[in-house]
C-alpha cells in the first residue's frame, strides 16, 4: 500500500485560536436501526462505546461514535484499523438490515483549540457555543459558512471539525479568516 | 459663525488634538469629536448639497437621523461614499470630501436646478420622461444616470482593504439601545437571571439623558447612568456592545446587529465590521425618539438645526453652531436648548413659540433674560449658504406683517417621534398619540413569534413617554415583561424615581405659519436630502395621490439615504391635511430594515477573496494546477478543461489530447463523478423505480448504463450502475448530480417508500477515480502489475476488486470514449500517488492527461449524450433515441406514466441527430435551425437546435448533435442555422455516431 495522505497533510495556522488539519481518521458511516441490539453490540465491539443518544458524541482520541441522525452513526476508529473494523462490523451485521461503509478518505478533520475556539466556530456555524449550550459529549451537524460540517469538543477549549475532503482547502482558509488576529468577539 | 466654546464638551478630550481634512483643507478637532462637531468647530457649516436642486446643506441633526451631512470618507482602498458626519467618530488623518457638486462645494453648476424648481415639481420625472417612448433608453436614462446618486461609487478596480465577519449570537433578552431606558431594562431583565445582550449604536452609554438632564433616585441622571453601566458590567449574564446598531428585526426573534469595530481607528488589526446574527427569545427596543423639524420657509438653509442637536453640540462637544440664535418651537423641550445656549454664553435672540402658553422651562428662560414670543412663527429664513436673517410673523396667519432679525443660526423643534423602526420591522403596529402628536407602538399589537405571542417590547421614549420619570418607569416594566416572556421570574423591584421639570403640553404644528401662502410653502422643506417641500406633497394630493406609499414614491419623500427619519411624520401630516383626512387614517409608510445603511462588506461577511465561494478539489487538484490546467467550474468543483503546455493555445491542447487518447493513452481525473451506495433487501426494487431500465437483474460483478427520469418523465441524470453483492449496488451519477441524486433517492425513501428496506450512502469523495483510456490502457495497467485485466478476466461492462501495483483498486471496464478504457477507483488519500504511478509507467506508452473538453469531444464522436448538453430539463429519453433503455418489462418506474402523456408521445417532438456542416466548419453552440415561414411574432419558425458542437481533431472537421423536428426521418437533408454572427450555417443531418460505429475499439 502506498502512503495515504490527508487532504491538507497537517497544515496549521495560529490566530486567536489554533487551526490544524488532523491527518487521517478512520470513519465508518453506519446506517441502521439504532435500537437494534446487534447493531449496539457491533458498535461496542468496534469502539467500546454504547449507541449515542441524539446529538451525542462518545469519543476518546481517535476512537468513538457520534450520532448523525435517527438512523445514522459515525463510527471513529484509528485509520489503520478501519478495514478490519469494518469487516468485523459488516460480519456482525450480516443478519440485520444495516449499511456500514468506509468514508475515512471522503473527509477532512480539523482541530480548533485555544480560549477563542468557541468564537471562531461561532462566526461560521449558526450554533450556540456558550459553555451551557455546548460541551464535550455533544455533536452538531451544521454548516461551516457555505459547506456542510460536523463538530464536537475534545475538551473545554478544543473542537474537532469534520467536513468533506473536497472542501478541506475552503474550510481551512475559512477558519483562518475566522481566527484572524484581533478578531476576538469577547462573548464566549 | 459656528465655533468651539471654551467650556463644555463632555465627550471630547481637549488634551488630545486630532488633525483631519475636509475637501483638502486641514482642520483640527479633539478626540471624542464626531466629524460633524469638528467641522462645526472649524466654522464649516455647509457640508454638502441636496440631491435634486443641489441646494447648500448644513448639518441638521447630531445622530443617525442626519439627512444632509454626508461625505465621501477615506481614500483609495478605504473610500466610502454617503457617510454621515454625525455618526463618524473623528480620528487622526481622517479625510473627507463633500458630495453632489461640480466643480466644488461653494460654486456648483447643478445649483441652477433650484432656480428651475418651479419647473421641477413632484412627479416631474414621471411626467417629463414618458414621451416620446424611445427617448427613455437613449436620452433620458443616460442623462438621469449621470446626475443620479449622491456620493461617488468607489473605483471599480479598487478592492476594499478591510475584512468583515458574521457572528451568531444567542440570548434570552436582546436590548436594542443603550440609553437610560435600555440600560434600565437590561438591568431589570438581567436581575431575573436571563441572559441579556445590550447593544448601542453610538460609542457612549446613556443616550441623550445626560444632555437633557434631570435626576433619578435623587442623583443627576448622568451619575445614574454611570451606576447602571458599572452594575451591568459586573453581571456575568450580560453582554454589552457599543458601536453596535440594531439593524433589523425579523421573524422568530432573529435580529441583525451591525458592529463597527475599527471605523474610528482604520487599519487596526481585525475585522472592520461584524454582523451579529442574533436569536433572541425577547427583544426590547429602547431606541429613543427623534426630534421633528418645523416646516417653515428656508428651513433648509445651513444653520437651521434641530433644537436637540444644537444642545448636543454644546454639551457633548463644546461647539456652538452660531453666535446669535433664534429658536422656534411648539413644545417646552426646546427651551432646554435656549437655556443651554444662554448658559454657554451664546446670544439667544428670541424663542418663537407657536403656542400661546408654555411651562416652567419658558419661565426659567425668561429669567435668564431670553425673550419669549408666544403665538409667533418663523415666516422665512434668509440666506444662501448660511442663515443671515429670520423674518417672524404670527403663527395663525399666512405669513404677513413680518419682523426681520439678523442671526446666524436657527434651532427648531416640532416635537418628538419615537423611533418605532425596530418595533415595526416585523409587523408591530402603531397608534396615534394625539397629545404628543406622534405614532407610538401599540402594546396590544406587537410583532408575533412562532407561538403567536409578542416577542418585542418597546421601552422608554421609543414607546411614547418622553419625560425622564416616565421613561425609566416604562423601561423598568419593559425589562420585567421581557424577562417574564423569556421564561424567567423578574425580581419584585420598584422602578427608580425620576424627576424633571414639568412640561406644558405641546401643540401640533405641521406648517409655520399655519396658513402659509404658496411662496412660503414652496420653500418649506420636508425632505432635506431629496428636496421635497410642503408644496410638492400638496400637489401630489391634488393630483389624486391618496396612499402615503404612492405619495412617497411620486414625490420621493423619505426615499433618501436617511429613509425619512426626519421627514416622514411631517410629510404625512401635510398629506392628511391636504386630503382633509386624519393622520392615523393616512398612516405611515413601511419601516424596513436596515435602520441605517449597513456596509455591503458586513453583509458578505467572511465570504470574499479566497473564501468567496467554496471550490471543491479532487485529490489530484494540485497536480493538475502545476501541470497547466485550464480550469472549468463544474458545480462547486474545479475540473481541468485542458492541460495547456507552454506555447500552446487551449484549443491546441484540446486537439492534442483528443488525438493522443485515441492513438496512445489518456488519463482523466474522474473523481468528481458521484458514487452512491444503495444497500438493502429492497435495493433492487428501489433502483428499478429510480432508473428507467432494469437494475435488479444486474449480475454481481457487472455494470449497466442507466437513465433516471423525474416523475414528470424528464431526464435528470445518467451513469453506470455496478452490482457489488446480492443486496448492494453502486450508482455512478454525473459530477453535478451526486448530491442532487442522493437527495432525490432519500426523498423517495423517506416520504414515499418509507417501509422499503434500503439505505443510501454518498461515497463520492471516498475514492479517487482515474479513467485510463486508449489503445495502451491495458498495457500501462499491466505494467503496474497486480490483478488480471485481460479481455477474458475483465470483459467490457464488468468490474473487479483487486490490486494494481501497490494500490487497493476497483477496476470498472467502462468507456465513455469508445476506446479501450478502465476506470480505476482507489482510496482518495492515495489518489495522487496512483496518478503519479500511472504517469510514470505510461511514459513509454505516450501517456497524456486529458481534460473535460477532450472527454466531451470523444463522447460526441461516439454519439454519447451528456446530461446538461443534450438535456435541459425538457428532454425525455425518447427524444434522444434511448428507447432501448426504457424497460418494457417493469410495471413502473419514475417517469413511466409521464411518458404516455400526449405531448410526450407526440411524433412532432424534436429528436436527436448528428449534424455535419457542409464545409467542415464548426456549428455555433446553441444555434437554432430554421424552417419555412414565420410565427405570430414575425420570427422565423424554428425546427430544432444544436445541443453539442465541437471540432474533432480525429476526423478533421466540425461535428455536432442537435434536436431536430422529424430528425431521424430526414437523414441527408441540409438544415440552416442562422448564427449570431450574421452568417447562416448549413449542416447535413447524419447519424450521431461519427466514429467507430461498430464499437470495435472499446471491445478489445
Amino acid at each position: 500500500m502506498s502512503e495515504p495522505i490527508s487532504a491538507l497533510n497537517h497544515a496549521s495556522y495560529q490566530g486567536i485560536a489554533k487551526v490544524e488539519e488532523c491527518g487521517l481518521q478512520g470513519m465508518i458511516t453506519l446506517r441502521g436501526d439504532l435500537s437494534d441490539k446487534v447493531l449496539a453490540k457491533a458498535v461496542k465491539d468496534a469502539t467500546g462505546q454504547k449507541v449515542p443518544g441524539q446529538r451525542e458524541a462518545l469519543v476518546k482520541g481517535d476512537t468513538g461514535v457520534c450520532w448523525m441522525s435517527p438512523d445514522e452513526l459515525l463510527v471513529l476508529v484509528p485509520y489503520t484499523e478501519v478495514e478490519a473494523k469494518l469487516a468485523a462490523m459488516t460480519n456482525a451485521l450480516s443478519g440485520v438490515h444495516a449499511l456500514a461503509v468506509n468514508v475515512s478518505d471522503a473527509r477532512a478533520v480539523f482541530r480548533i483549540s485555544g480560549v477563542s475556539a468557541r468564537e471562531v466556530l461561532g462566526k461560521v456555524a449558526p450554533v450556540e457555543f456558550s459553555t451551557e449550550a455546548f460541551q464535550p459529549g455533544q455533536i452538531r451537524r451544521s454548516r461551516l459558512a457555505q459547506v456542510a460540517g460536523a463538530f464536537w469538543m475534545d475538551d473545554a477549549e478544543s473542537f474537532r471539525v469534520v467536513c468533506f475532503r473536497s472542501a478541506a482547502d475552503y474550510v481551512f482558509k475559512l477558519l483562518k479568516v475566522a481566527a484572524q488576529p484581533g478578531s476576538e468577539v469577547g462573548v464566549y | 459663525m459656528s465655533t468651539r466654546l471654551v467650556k463644555q464638551g463632555r465627550l471630547i478630550d481637549r488634551s488630545k488634538q486630532v488633525t483631519f481634512t475636509f475637501n483638502g483643507t486641514s482642520m483640527q478637532g479633539y478626540e471624542g469629536d464626531t466629524l460633524a462637531s469638528a467641522l462645526l468647530a472649524n466654522d464649516q457649516m455647509m457640508m454638502g448639497r441636496s440631491f435634486k436642486y443641489h441646494r447648500p446643506r448644513g448639518v441638521v441633526a447630531s445622530g443617525a437621523e442626519e439627512p444632509n451631512a454626508l461625505v465621501g470618507l477615506g481614500q483609495g482602498t478605504r473610500f466610502e461614499p454617503n457617510q454621515r458626519a454625525t455618526t463618524t467618530e473623528l480620528f487622526n488623518g481622517l479625510t473627507s470630501v463633500s458630495q453632489n457638486h461640480w466643480p466644488n462645494l461653494e460654486f456648483d453648476i447643478g445649483a441652477l436646478n433650484t432656480h428651475l424648481s418651479r419647473f421641477l415639481p413632484a412627479g416631474f420625472y414621471y411626467k417629463m420622461f414618458i414621451h416620446p417612448k424611445p427617448f427613455w433608453k437613449h436620452v433620458y436614462e443616460p442623462f438621469i444616470r449621470q446626475s443620479a446618486g449622491l456620493g461617488k461609487a468607489p473605483d471599480k478596480e479598487t478592492k476594499d482593504a478591510d475584512t468583515y465577519e458574521h457572528f451568531y449570537a444567542f440570548t434570552d433578552v436582546l436590548v436594542i439601545g443603550g440609553g437610560v431606558a435600555g440600560l434600565q431594562a437590561a438591568k431589570v431583565a438581567a436581575e431575573s437571571g436571563a441572559k441579556v445582550l445590550l447593544i448601542e449604536q453610538t460609542a457612549h452609554w446613556g443616550g441623550r439623558a445626560p444632555v437633557d438632564g434631570g435626576t433619578i433616585n435623587d442623583k443627576p441622571v448622568d451619575k445614574f447612568v454611570e451606576q447602571l453601566v458599572s452594575d451591568l458590567e459586573t453581571m456575568d449574564n450580560v453582554t454589552m456592545r457599543l458601536r453596535c446598531m440594531g439593524a433589523g428585526v425579523y421573524d422568530h426573534g432573529y435580529v441583525l446587529g451591525y458592529e463597527r469595530l475599527t471605523d474610528h481607528k482604520p487599519g487596526t488589526q481585525g475585522p472592520r465590521h461584524r454582523l451579529w446574527r442574533i436569536r433572541a427569545k425577547q427583544v426590547v427596543t429602547a431606541t429613543g425618539a427623534i426630534e421633528r423639524p418645523l416646516s417653515f420657509a428656508g428651513n433648509d438653509v445651513p444653520g437651521v438645526m434641530l433644537a436637540s442637536a444644537m444642545r448636543d453640540y454644546v454639551i457633548n462637544w463644546g461647539v456652538t453652531p452660531g453666535e446669535r440664535v433664534i429658536i422656534a418651537t411648539n413644545n417646552d423641550d426646546a427651551y432646554r436648548t435656549a437655556i443651554t445656549l444662554k448658559q454657554a454664553g451664546v446670544d439667544v435672540l428670541r424663542v418663537v413659540d407657536a403656542r400661546d402658553t408654555a411651562g416652567p422651562l419658558a419661565e426659567e428662560a425668561r429669567q435668564l433674560g431670553i425673550r419669549v414670543d408666544p403665538g409667533k412663527a418663523i415666516a422665512k429664513v434668509k440666506g444662501g449658504k448660511r442663515v443671515k436673517k429670520v423674518e417672524l410673523c404670527n403663527q395663525n396667519g399666512i405669513g404677513g406683517a413680518r419682523e426681520e432679525i439678523e442671526c446666524d443660526a436657527v434651532a427648531m423643534s416640532g416635537g418628538w417621534s419615537p423611533v418605532v423602526h425596530m418595533w415595526s420591522h416585523c409587523g408591530g403596529k402603531l397608534i396615534w398619540d394625539e397629545a404628543q402628536a406622534h405614532f407610538r407602538p401599540d402594546p396590544t399589537r406587537p410583532p408575533l413569534g412562532a407561538d403567536g405571542e409578542g416577542f418585542v417590547v418597546a421601552a422608554g421614549a421609543s414607546n411614547g413617554p418622553l419625560a425622564l420619570a416616565e421613561v425609566v418607569t416604562d423601561a423598568h416594566a419593559a425589562g420585567k415583561a421581557a424577562a417574564k416572556a423569556a421564561g424567567f421570574k423578574p425580581k419584585n423591584t420598584k422602578a427608580p424615581s425620576g424627576e424633571t421639570t414639568e412640561e406644558a403640553s405641546m401643540e401640533a404644528v405641521w406648517l409655520m405659519p399655519a396658513n402659509a401662502e404658496i411662496q412660503l410653502r414652496m420653500k418649506s422643506w420636508l425632505d432635506f436630502q431629496n428636496d421635497v417641500k410642503v408644496s410638492d406633497v400638496q400637489l401630489a394630493a391634488r393630483e389624486g395621490y391618496e396612499s402615503v406609499e404612492h405619495t412617497k414614491r411620486y414625490t420621493t419623500l423619505g426615499m433618501a439615504t436617511d429613509q425619512g427619519k426626519l421627514s416622514n411624520i411631517n410629510g404625512l401630516a401635510i398629506l392628511a391635511d391636504a386630503l382633509e383626512s386624519e393622520i392615523p387614517k393616512v398612516g405611515t409608510t413601511t419601516f424596513r430594515p436596515p435602520y441605517t445603511p449597513i456596509s455591503m462588506g458586513a453583509i458578505g461577511g467572511e465570504a470574499r477573496g479566497e473564501v468567496f465561494q467554496p471550490i471543491r478539489q479532487t485529490p489530484m487538484h494540485n497536480w493538475h494546477d502545476k501541470n497547466g490546467a485550464d480550469w472549468e467550474p463544474v458545480g462547486h468543483w474545479r475540473r481541468t478543461y485542458a492541460y495547456v503546455r507552454p506555447g500552446e493555445s487551449v484549443h491546441d491542447a484540446v486537439n492534442r489530447e483528443v488525438k493522443n487518447t485515441r492513438e496512445n493513452l489518456g488519463l482523466l481525473d474522474a473523481s468528481t463523478l458521484g458514487k452512491l451506495i444503495v444497500k438493502g433487501p429492497d435495493a433492487g426494487k428501489f433502483l428499478d423505480m429510480m432508473y428507467t431500465n432494469m437494475m435488479s437483474t444486474l449480475k454481481v460483478g457487472k455494470c449497466r448504463y442507466g437513465l433516471m427520469c423525474s416523475e414528470n418523465g424528464f431526464l435528470i441524470d445518467d451513469g453506470v450502475v455496478a452490482r457489488i453483492d446480492d443486496d448492494t449496488w453502486l450508482c455512478h451519477t454525473t459530477t453535478g448530480g451526486a448530491e442532487r441524486i442522493h437527495g432525490h433517492m432519500e426523498e423517495w425513501l423517506q416520504t414515499e417508500w418509507w417501509d422499503w428496506k434500503v439505505y443510501v450512502a454518498n461515497v463520492t469523495e471516498q475514492y479517487a477515480q482515474v479513467a485510463v483510456v486508449g489503445p495502451n490502457a491495458r498495457k500501462v495497467l499491466e505494467k503496474l502489475g497486480g490483478m488480471n485485466l485481460s479481455k477474458e478476466a475483465l470483459p467490457f461492462m464488468e468490474w473487479r476488486d483487486g490490486k494494481i501495483g501497490d494500490f487497493d483498486a476497483r477496476a470498472y471496464r467502462i468507456s465513455f470514449s469508445g476506446e479501450l478504457s478502465y476506470e480505476i477507483a482507489v482510496p482518495a488519500s492515495q489518489g495522487q500517488a496512483f496518478w503519479d504511478a500511472l504517469v510514470a509507467a505510461g511514459q513509454e506508452f505516450g501517456v497524456m492527461p486529458y481534460g473535460t473538453e477532450c472527454l466531451h469531444i470523444l463522447r460526441a464522436e461516439k454519439g454519447f449524450i451528456m446530461i446538461g448538453d443534450e438535456t435541459d430539463g425538457t428532454v425525455i429519453p425518447q427524444d434522444l433515441g434511448l428507447h432501448w433503455a426504457l424497460s418494457k418489462k417493469k410495471e413502473d418506474y419514475l417517469g413511466k406514466r409521464a411518458h404516455s402523456r400526449t405531448h410526450m408521445a407526440d411524433p412532432e417532438r424534436w429528436k436527436l441527430v448528428g449534424l455535419e456542416t457542409v464545409d467542415g466548419s464548426v456549428l455555433p453552440d446553441g444555434a437554432y435551425a430554421v424552417g419555412e415561414g414565420v410565427n405570430a411574432n414575425g420570427q422565423r419558425n424554428m425546427i430544432g437546435r444544436v445541443t453539442s458542437t465541437y471540432y474533432s481533431a480525429n476526423l478533421g472537421k466540425g461535428i455536432a448533435m442537435g434536436l431536430i423536428k422529424h430528425g431521424p426521418d430526414r437523414m441527408g437533408e441540409i438544415v440552416e442555422f442562422p448564427g449570431t454572427d450574421g452568417k447562416t450555417y448549413k449542416a447535413k443531418i447524419v447519424d450521431p455516431i461519427f466514429y467507430d460505429k461498430d464499437g470495435e475499439k472499446q471491445n478489445v
